[in-house]
């Protein structure tokens, strides 16, 4: 079996989605959180190109290309939003951030 | 022919005064206010003069309602009818907007009661150029609208604001009868356009005539101050008097008439509701003269009188003679119009003295006032050859074409008429001044519009109205009796000699005739009591079934407990719900989570993707 | 030999991924994302994605992951505290993803089972060339307009990152 079968990926890919939500799920740091975010936004790339191989079509590059425009700007933003935070609460533990509870 | 510009130009002049008028000086507004309704005057003679009114002069500006099988546009049309009503609106309204300026020189909010007037020109001639009735409501309710806010124009004044409210309630029951007239119109000719309607009314059965003629006249009856609506236009006085003359006598209170004359063409299928129309104008011109015979002030005098007047155009309209009544309608804008204000003349030189037991012997001090009031006195009592004359009789005869009996109760009428008005006349200026202040004749802004109405309502007659609407109307056949004409000039001259006797040559003697008529007297004195019926049969149980079943029942029963439920149920909910926002971002994720495996759920069970 | 590429990185990248979301530290976890993008950009060069693989080392693993250890680094972020808890996540979260996982796992199973299968070069329009020209015809207003949010978001970021504390 010299080709590799596109489930394989695209399972790949679910895979690694998984293990994205359950970083944010179970991590209290909000950079990893973060993190998993990206890393939930890589395994969505994934499945576009692995679609974009199976149309034969240029466009499933293209919107992975998009989503990493995306990214970056989230990115730039998030950090921004974490530093600030940071500075006001002194503390990265998404678990008392809180204030919308009382 | 640009018919939109006659209206639209004292519109341009309420929007004008009304957003910044309280910063123009008073010439600016003058300028504004009056300059407009003078170029829609000049613009009406124009339009007048260049077209030819027998061919169909209809605009149409743009669909307002397209509903179904049913299209309402924004359709204006001059006829010879509307020719007649757009010459008295603007040409008496351009004189009694240049008299308020001497009128109202002293009064607070003065570009109020300008854009307020403006405002009143541009739905009334909305009202008279409208193609249909749907526009025509417009206006209608529009002027209703200025007429409430004149009214009230004194708004610091609790009687004034009641006044207002008076009218604006009274007419709602007759806009009601418009309305549901309107809707009957739709129901069986589909359209509410007016060369729509009257081509097609001949056909449709005389049930549904008299019916759509009945709603509209009870519309009529409102707007026109008939019996038993008449209520709330002696009140209506309140307002300054321009308005009185302009709103309450010469023009708006005429819309009701003017509506049933238009109506012609359904009114001749439905005999019924003519006759109706006939027999309350004759009964609210004879009432309404008996209460203005016993009048202490000036204004309600004249109000009761125009009430009185109004049933006399009623009574021609019904009668059939359609352009009878129109005639009657322009005259009596003359000198009714004339008599208010000629009486504003004399309230304004007695500072704001409005009881004529508190004039008299004010001749002298103030002529132009005197004589031109003198003029329309004259032509109301129908003394040849006035306008009154021509346009009294011409009714008069009428209606002994349709029913004798109503031709005497409107010869009695007459005679009633001439007494009160020249009772009030000899109260007013002749004898001894009895009262403190100092007179002083109005400025010439006032007299020389008092001079010119003072012509009109000499020489009105011989306009020659009924000719020139006698090929939009159907002729009613009346043989000129000579007979009639002279009785009813006798009951006129009468009325005029009594009135002579009585206030003039024996003084003391129309006191002893209340004292020996004491019941009588006071009954009419108190206008038979009707305000107080309606009082007690009408407004009691309303404001009292409101308060006990509307608001203790209704309102803090039944609503405010539904909303206060709703609230409680919203609350206990949340109180449940609250839970689920923990704040806590992880578990809102889980919460995510937890929908996203239930919407893939969801799909793959309805059929799975793809 | 694709076969072993393949599987070589992609347990590389579950690996990688498991680290990130184990790590108690945050510069673990970020030094362990930048091998799962790694992984990837040799996934996407076997897809054919050429610029893409490219995008993904630059962009990804260069910038964004830069950006990533120097705010650690700026807030001198140590391991996390453990204060904290959420019903919720505690008694939930395991069950819902794996279900999540074997419902994906399922659908991709059943979908595309007996379907396309992937060698390299088996798709050449991942180029440079062929991305650039989709993005300047077909693309263009979507590229125009993340141009603008990449400026909205740099506006944002600084204005952020400016606020000073009352």
């Amino acid at each position: 079996m010299a080709e590799i079968p596109i489930a394989w990926f695209l399972t790949l890919s679910a895979v690694l989605f998984v293990l994205g939500v359950a970083g944010f799920l179970f991590r209290r740091n909000i950079i990893t959180v973060f993190m998993s975010i990206e890393l939930m936004l890589n395994a969505v790339n994934l499945s576009f190109v692995a679609f974009s191989y199976q149309l034969k079509q240029v466009d499933g590059n293209l919107f992975a290309f998009f989503v990493m425009v995306v990214a970056a700007a989230e990115a730039a933003v998030g950090l921004a939003i974490i530093l600030t935070v940071f500075k006001n609460r002194s503390t990265l533990n998404i678990d008392e951030v809180e204030t919308m509870k009382n | 022919m640009q018919l939109w510009l006659i209206p639209l130009l004292p519109f341009a002049g309420f929007l004008v005064n009304g957003l910044a008028g309280r910063r123009f000086p008073k010439g600016a507004v003058n300028a504004v206010a009056i300059g407009s309704v003078l170029l829609s005057f000049a613009w009406v003679l124009k339009t007048l003069f260049t077209i030819n009114l027998d061919a169909i002069n209809q605009e149409h500006y743009f669909t307002w309602i397209q509903s179904g099988a049913l299209t309402v546009g924004c359709d204006m049309a001059v006829d010879r009818l509307t020719a007649v009503m757009l010459l008295v609106v603007t040409g008496i309204g351009s004189l009694i907007h240049i008299y308020s300026i001497g009128y109202m020189a002293h009064e607070g909010g003065y570009y109020r009661f300008f854009s307020f007037l403006n405002l009143f020109m541009f739905f009334m001639l909305v009202l008279v150029l409208a193609s249909n009735y749907l526009v025509m409501f417009v206006g209608w309710e529009g002027v209703g609208l200025c007429s409430y806010l004149l009214i009230g124009f004194y708004f610091d004044k609790k009687f004034a604001t009641n006044a207002g409210n008076k009218a604006f309630i009274v007419n709602r029951i007759g806009d009601f009868g418009f309305s549901l007239a309107m809707f009957y119109m739709v129901r069986n000719f589909g359209s509410l356009d007016f060369g729509t309607v009257f081509k097609a009314a001949p056909g449709a059965s005389e049930a549904v005539l008299t019916t759509i003629g009945l709603l509209l006249m009870l519309g009529a009856c409102g707007k026109s101050a008939q019996l038993p609506l008449y209520v709330w236009l002696p009140d209506a006085m309140a307002g300054p008097t321009p308005v009185s003359a302009l709103i309450h006598a010469a023009t708006m209170v005429t819309a009701g008439v003017y509506m049933t004359a238009r109506s012609w063409v359904i009114y001749t299928h439905a005999p019924l509701a003519l006759n109706t129309i006939a027999i309350i104008g004759v009964a609210t011109a004879f009432f309404a003269a008996t209460i203005g015979l016993a009048q202490t002030d000036i204004k309600k005098v004249f109000a009761y009188s125009t009430v009185s007047q109004l049933g006399y155009m009623f009574l021609g309209v019904g009668s059939g003679a359609f352009s009878a009544g129109i005639f009657h309608l322009m005259t009596h804008a003359f000198f009714k119009a004339l008599l208010f204000l000629g009486s504003g003349s004399v309230i304004h030189a007695l500072a704001g003295e409005q009881d004529m037991r508190n004039m008299g012997g004010l001749r002298h001090k103030i002529p132009w006032t005197f004589w031109t009031m003198m003029c329309a006195a004259v032509a109301i009592s129908g003394v040849p050859p006035t306008s009154g004359f021509f346009s009294k009789d011409s009714i008069l005869v009428a209606a002994n074409h349709h029913a004798p009996w109503m031709y005497w109760l409107g010869v009695v009428t007459a005679g009633m008429t001439a007494f009160y008005v020249f009772r009030a006349m000899f109260l007013t200026f002749f004898g001894e001044y009895r009262g403190h202040a100092h007179p002083h004749e109005s400025p010439p802004l006032m007299t020389i519009p008092l001079a010119m109405l003072a012509l009109l309502s000499l020489g009105g007659g011989y306009i020659a109205v009924p000719a020139f609407l006698g090929r939009f109307f159907p002729t009613v056949e009346a043989p000129e009796d000579f007979t009639l004409v002279a009785i009813s000039v006798a009951f006129g001259l009468g009325g005029i000699a009594l009135a002579y006797l009585m206030y003039i040559a024996r003084p003391g003697m129309a006191d002893s005739l209340a004292g020996g008529l004491k019941g009588l007297y006071s009954l009419v004195y108190n206008k038979y009591f009707v305000d107080e019926i309606y009082d007690a049969a009408v407004v009691k149980p309303v404001v009292g079934g409101s308060r006990v079943v509307l608001w203790k029942g209704m309102d803090v029963g039944f609503i405010d407990g539904m909303v206060n439920g709703v609230g409680a149920l919203a609350r206990r909910t949340g109180a449940v719900l609250r839970l689920l926002q923990s704040g806590n971002i992880r578990s809102y994720a889980t919460w995510v989570l937890f929908g996203s495996v239930v919407v893939i759920v969801a799909l793959e069970l309805g059929g799975g993707a793809r | 030999m694709d076969v072993i590429l393949f599987l070589v990185f992609a347990i590389i990248a579950v690996v990688c991924a498991i680290n990130v979301v184990v790590q108690a530290h945050p510069i673990s976890s970020a030094v362990s994302l930048v091998g799962v993008m790694g992984s990837l950009a040799v996934l996407y060069l076997l897809l054919g994605a050429e610029f893409l693989a490219a995008a993904q080392v630059i962009v990804y693993a260069g910038a964004v992951m830069v950006l990533f250890v120097f705010v650690i680094m700026l807030l001198n972020a140590g391991a996390e505290s453990r204060k904290g808890h959420s019903l919720m996540v505690q008694v939930l979260a395991v069950p819902l993803l794996v279900t999540l996982l074997g419902l994906l796992a399922y659908i991709v199973q059943r979908i595309y089972r007996s379907d396309t299968t992937v060698h390299f070069g088996g798709f050449t329009h991942g180029t440079p060339q062929d991305v650039g020209r989709a993005l300047f015809t077909g693309y263009l207003l979507p590229f125009e307009v993340t141009s603008i949010l990449i400026l909205i978001a740099i506006l944002g970021a600084i204005v952020l990152a400016r606020k000073e504390i009352d």
